[in-house]
């Protein structure tokens, strides 16, 4: 199916399954711990053995000498795989750099072997047996050094590393109110709870990998790339994902080295990241150094914006996007924004949760603040007042829909936020300083081609078959919701069946794009099965309707089961977009209102409330959606309050390289969480006029919490992670 | 982790005695901290003496009117004891500050005590660490040390105490109780337990070889207003940045421990004599010979301004 008009009237808006706030499908099996994780995959293939990864000691050099002679001799040890054994690899095209090191080491813990044995603890103790020699070389490791010689970041396609509009430098020179700040962003990790982990099992050619990742179609197109391999000998399965966030987008190590590992072995090989390895193994988001210039009129009205950003990456890597937003959220005649790329020999930097927007808004949201501050005005009256309709570089081209005002309004009412203190380091709470903060959200609204295959049974059970992912998301919860109201029957009459590339390709999970794709590729197959279910019962396909389990026209009733008395049908469709995201400016919006309280001793922050008013068309399951969004604010919490990878600008790694050093958010730092959706639709994005909504999340509410600190201590924070090491020299005096 | 051979010993005396006969032997608990460093080979016991089995797990009062805390007797169980939380409530507020439910749940009074001093080199085979390779260099010094000790450290290691427990029992003047491989007992007072790191870091306490922690003695309850504040950067299952354990009587006078500033609980009696003229001078006598990095010079303003928010409690 080809979506290339806007939606018009058709049985979702029926929303008698869809936009429910069901419990999700695959729940029992996830607190019954019967939902197999990859490393759990035990009886798959029988015989399994397991495999432990041996990371580079340094960050650039070669490896002059490996000594294996000890490990092959350690108990159990089957077989051990290096790049030296491995045969020729390419590499994928999601990979910057090689998935199995040697003799060149591009990056610091890069995988150079992997050690299978019986046991797990066999080859974990016999990969420490690995004697590797290394000749160490210089590397770049400082983005604040390597930041002035910064090139132009290369562009891709449709979008350009560098913008301009107007003469930006004319209009802020004039303008009557300026800023001039910089910002930066830590490098930070996902963390996700599951390790990257695969087992591999080849039958003579063919390989079959049960793993964990977001992309099935991607990641075995990059694996069969790899191995040197036809992508039709690679089978992947991937039905549970133990959380993602962008770092399971690609292939990784875990992946290749267990197919490596199994091909050698000759029997079907287990892999899972150590944790200590997964900081410096695989992908991170980069750091940036952002510079924001904004010029106003006295009365607020923005004139003249400029957004620019640093961030490194290994050689021909890719730029952190954060100037993304930049170009869409405000208003202004005058714009320019530019990523520089700098190269940098630390771990590859990719995709995390919200990439751009995540660590763009950290930074333009609060330059928002001060500039509202500087002009006096409150600071969601600011927003107000330079909201947009159309996209300010492209005036034409207008916003399907654009709520971000009521997103701000709604937020503000809900929030109190006409009791916040308008002077910063004025509202004590005991030994509390206490502040609110506001922050915009924004997240483009991507779409992708997906697809289904949907078999409506014997039984009148309709199953859909995807190699969608679900990765906590609830992808299989919002499918099943999709054919449920398609065809008229109550949710227990779906089973949904996803990860597995033999399955028709979708989506996938990332950029928020999921929800929305893989949804719309179910409606396209229903469309079919509808079809088809209308020719076998004589409907006229115009006047049926599909409810109550029955196909309905008139005052006849037939029911479903009628139409597959001699056989299940099985159809298989995709939807395609047109270009509606190009003639419509896409994006979901939102408004972040947050409550802090400084401890006024110590600078601990701790979150007292907060609230995301969210516009993200329909809203396909409200409880699954609001779990996406209070994850995300949760990680937005982690990322202005302690998530830092941290640097060794010596050694050119990620030193905190387990969850004890690299603290993410715990219950306890969590307050109240309130999410508030915008009822509406957006005919524009798809037949289910929905859009993504776990990323929008995250977007914005890290200077929210800046911002909110600022207004409890009057200390403006620029500088990601806020600890209190950077606000304890300017706290008032302890009574 | 190296392949070890296994023992559960039924006596002190006996677990002491396997231990000086087999060298690299290491006493096995709850394991909570020890299993982690044998994962990464950092920890490489040829032997394991298991002492679970010691029936040091009971809690019972001295003639002295103190309290007599058995080796085995687990965190939370500890925290929890009614006598404790009447007569030492800064012991138990410092127990519960630390780790997490389950791993209090795991970890034992003898081998809270003895938990390494951390670093994040340290936890990194890959790089030099004096205390984990004795004469590699130190990584941290020059390197990311947020964390670690500004006082009592060495050009050899700044890795930082971590525990809480510790820091209680240092401001109650607690006593370990051990037994060596012959059968002799002592009472090693705990200012007198941790070693300075010195150009030895890897040697972490007095113990002998052999030496097996039997129980903590802690000393008839001084009373006092007890308090334990840990400052970290997230509400809960984190290390301290800094800790303060305080017993502050009615008078003003008092003791006070701080923890994650050096390579153990840091107390200097002497300081406490200014307790009544706030925390500035004893901060100031306490850290009087920090030596600090970019990264963790903050925790001298830190230390200063949490004990003069914990004084003002005490106050209140």
């Amino acid at each position: 199916m080809k979506f290339d008009t806007p939606a018009t009237t058709n049985p979702i808006d029926r929303l008698k399954v869809v936009g429910q706030p069901l419990d999700r499908i695959d729940g029992p099996l996830k607190v019954t711990g019967t939902a197999r994780y990859a490393y759990e995959q035990h009886d798959v293939a029988p015989n399994q053995a397991y495999g432990h990864v041996v990371g580079a000691a340094i960050a650039k050099g070669r490896i002059v000498a490996m000594d294996l002679a000890a490990a092959r001799q350690a108990p159990g040890v089957l077989t051990i795989v290096t790049a030296e054994t491995a045969g020729k690899l390419d590499k994928g095209d999601y990979n910057t750099a090689k998935l199995l090191g040697g003799p060149e080491i591009e990056h610091y813990h890069q995988a150079v072997a992997l050690v299978v044995a019986e046991t797990f603890e066999q080859a974990r103790a016999a990969a420490q047996l690995v004697v590797v020699r290394y000749a160490e070389t210089k590397g770049a490791f400082d983005l604040g050094a390597a930041k002035d010689g910064a090139p132009d970041a290369p562009s891709e396609d449709e979008s350009p590393t560098q913008t301009a509009v107007g003469d930006f430098d004319k209009a802020l020179a004039a303008a009557a109110v300026t800023l001039d700040q910089s910002y930066s962003t830590p490098d930070q990790s996902h963390a996700m709870m599951e390790p990257h982990a695969s087992v591999a099992h080849w039958e003579s050619d063919k390989l079959t990998l049960w793993t964990s990742n977001q992309m099935i179609a991607w990641t075995v197109g990059d694996l069969a790339k790899t191995l040197r391999i036809p992508k039709e000998n690679v089978r992947l399965v991937s039905p549970f994902i133990g959380g993602g966030f962008g770092g399971k987008l690609f292939l990784r190590s875990d992946a290749v080295l267990a197919a490596l590992g199994a091909r050698a072995a000759r029997r079907p090989v287990k892999v899972a990241l150590q944790r200590p390895l997964i900081f410096n193994n695989t992908t991170h988001r980069p750091a940036t150094i952002q510079r924001i210039r904004i010029g106003a009129t006295a009365d607020g009205k923005i004139t003249a914006i400029g957004h620019e950003s640093w961030s490194g990456d290994l050689k021909e890597g890719q730029p952190e996007l954060a100037t993304q937003q930049t170009k869409l959220l405000y208003a202004g005649a005058n714009r320019m924004t530019s990523l520089k790329l700098a190269v940098l020999d630390l771990p590859e930097g990719n995709a995390m949760r919200a990439p751009g927007e995540a660590p763009g808004l950290m930074a333009l949201e609060i330059a928002m603040d001060e500039m509202a501050e500087k002009l006096k005005l409150d600071p969601v009256a600011f927003r107000i007042l330079n909201d947009t309709q159309v996209d300010p570089e492209k005036p034409k081209v207008a916003f399907s829909q654009r709520h971000l005002v009521e997103c701000l309004r709604q937020g503000a009412e809900r929030f109190g936020w006409d009791k916040r203190s308008v002077k910063p380091g004025t509202t004590r709470d005991g030994k509390w300083l206490v502040g609110m903060g506001v922050a915009a959200a924004f997240r483009g609204n991507l779409v992708m081609k997906s697809g289904a295959r949907v078999t409506l049974g014997t039984d009148g059970v309709v199953t859909v078959f995807s190699d969608m992912t679900d990765i906590g998301t609830g992808s299989y919860t919002i499918m099943a919701q999709t054919a449920a109201e398609m065809m008229g029957l109550p949710i227990d009459k779906v089973k949904v069946e996803l990860g597995d590339s033999t399955f028709p390709a979708s989506a996938g999970s990332g950029g928020q794009w999921g929800a929305n794709s893989a949804t719309s590729g179910v409606y396209a197959a229903c469309v079919k099965l509808r079809e088809a279910v209308v020719q076998k019962l004589g409907f006229n396909s115009a006047d049926a309707v599909f409810e109550d389990g029955a196909v309905k026209a008139g005052n006849r009733a037939v029911p479903l089961t009628q139409a597959v008395g001699d056989g299940a049908i099985t159809v298989e469709d995709t939807i395609e977009f047109g270009d509606l995201d190009k003639t419509y400016s896409q994006a979901t919006f939102g408004g972040h209102f947050v409550e802090v309280g400084v401890d006024a001793a110590t600078g601990e922050v701790r979150l007292r409330r907060m609230l995301a008013v969210c516009s993200a068309g329909r809203i396909l399951n409200p409880k699954s959606a609001r779990s996406q969004v209070i994850g995300a604010m949760t990680m937005g919490a982690g990322a202005a309050l302690m998530e830092h990878l941290v640097v060794d600008k010596r050694r050119g790694f990620f030193v905190n390289h387990d969850l004890a050093g690299y603290e993410v958010p715990v219950h306890a730092d969590i307050p109240h969480q309130e999410v508030v959706f915008l009822d509406e639709t957006d005919p524009m994005s798809s037949p289910m006029k929905a859009k993504g909504v776990g990323e929008l999340g995250i977007c914005g509410v890290g200077a929210a919490i800046a911002n909110a600190i600022y207004n409890a201590t009057g200390i403006r924070m620029r500088d990601y992670p806020i600890t209190l090491d950077k606000l304890i020299d300017r706290l008032p005096a302890v009574a | 982790m190296k392949s070890f051979t296994y023992e559960r010993a039924t006596t002190p005396t006996e677990a002491a005695a396997g231990a000086a006969r087999n060298p690299g032997a290491r006493f096995i608990a709850g394991g909570t901290n020890l299993l982690d460093l044998m994962k990464l080979e950092i920890e490489t016991p040829r032997h394991l003496i298991d002492v679970n089995d010691l029936s040091l797990d009971t809690i019972a009062p001295t003639p002295e009117g103190g309290l007599r805390i058995g080796a085995l007797v687990r965190n939370t169980d500890l925290a929890a004891d009614a006598r404790v939380r009447r007569d030492y409530g800064v012991l138990s507020r410092a127990l519960l500050a630390g780790a997490s439910g389950q791993l209090r749940n795991k970890a034992t009074t003898a081998g809270n005590l003895l938990q390494r001093t951390r670093c994040p080199y340290f936890y990194d085979t890959n790089q030099p660490c004096n205390k984990r390779r004795p004469g590699s260099g130190c990584a941290a010094l020059d390197g990311y040390s947020r964390s670690l000790a500004v006082v009592g450290a060495s050009e050899a290691c700044i890795a930082t105490y971590p525990g809480d427990m510790a820091v209680a029992m240092r401001v109650l003047d607690a006593k370990v109780e051990t037994v060596k491989p012959d059968g002799a007992t002592r009472a090693i007072p705990i200012a007198e337990f941790y070693r300075a790191p010195g150009d030895t870091p890897h040697l972490e306490t007095t113990l002998t070889t052999g030496e097996l922690i039997t129980a903590v003695t802690l000393p008839q309850p001084v009373g006092g207003k007890q308090i334990y504040r840990k400052v970290r950067d997230r509400a809960s299952y984190a290390f301290a940045l800094v800790s303060v354990a305080a017993i502050v009587q009615p008078d003003g006078s008092g003791r006070v421990t701080v923890g994650g500033v050096a390579h153990k609980p840091w107390r200097i009696e002497s300081a406490e004599a200014r307790l009544r003229d706030g925390a500035k001078p004893v901060t100031d006598a306490l850290l009087a010979n920090a030596r600090t990095t970019k990264d963790n010079a903050f925790k001298l303003p830190l230390v200063e301004r949490t004990l003069a928010a914990v004084l003002a409690e005490a106050r209140a």
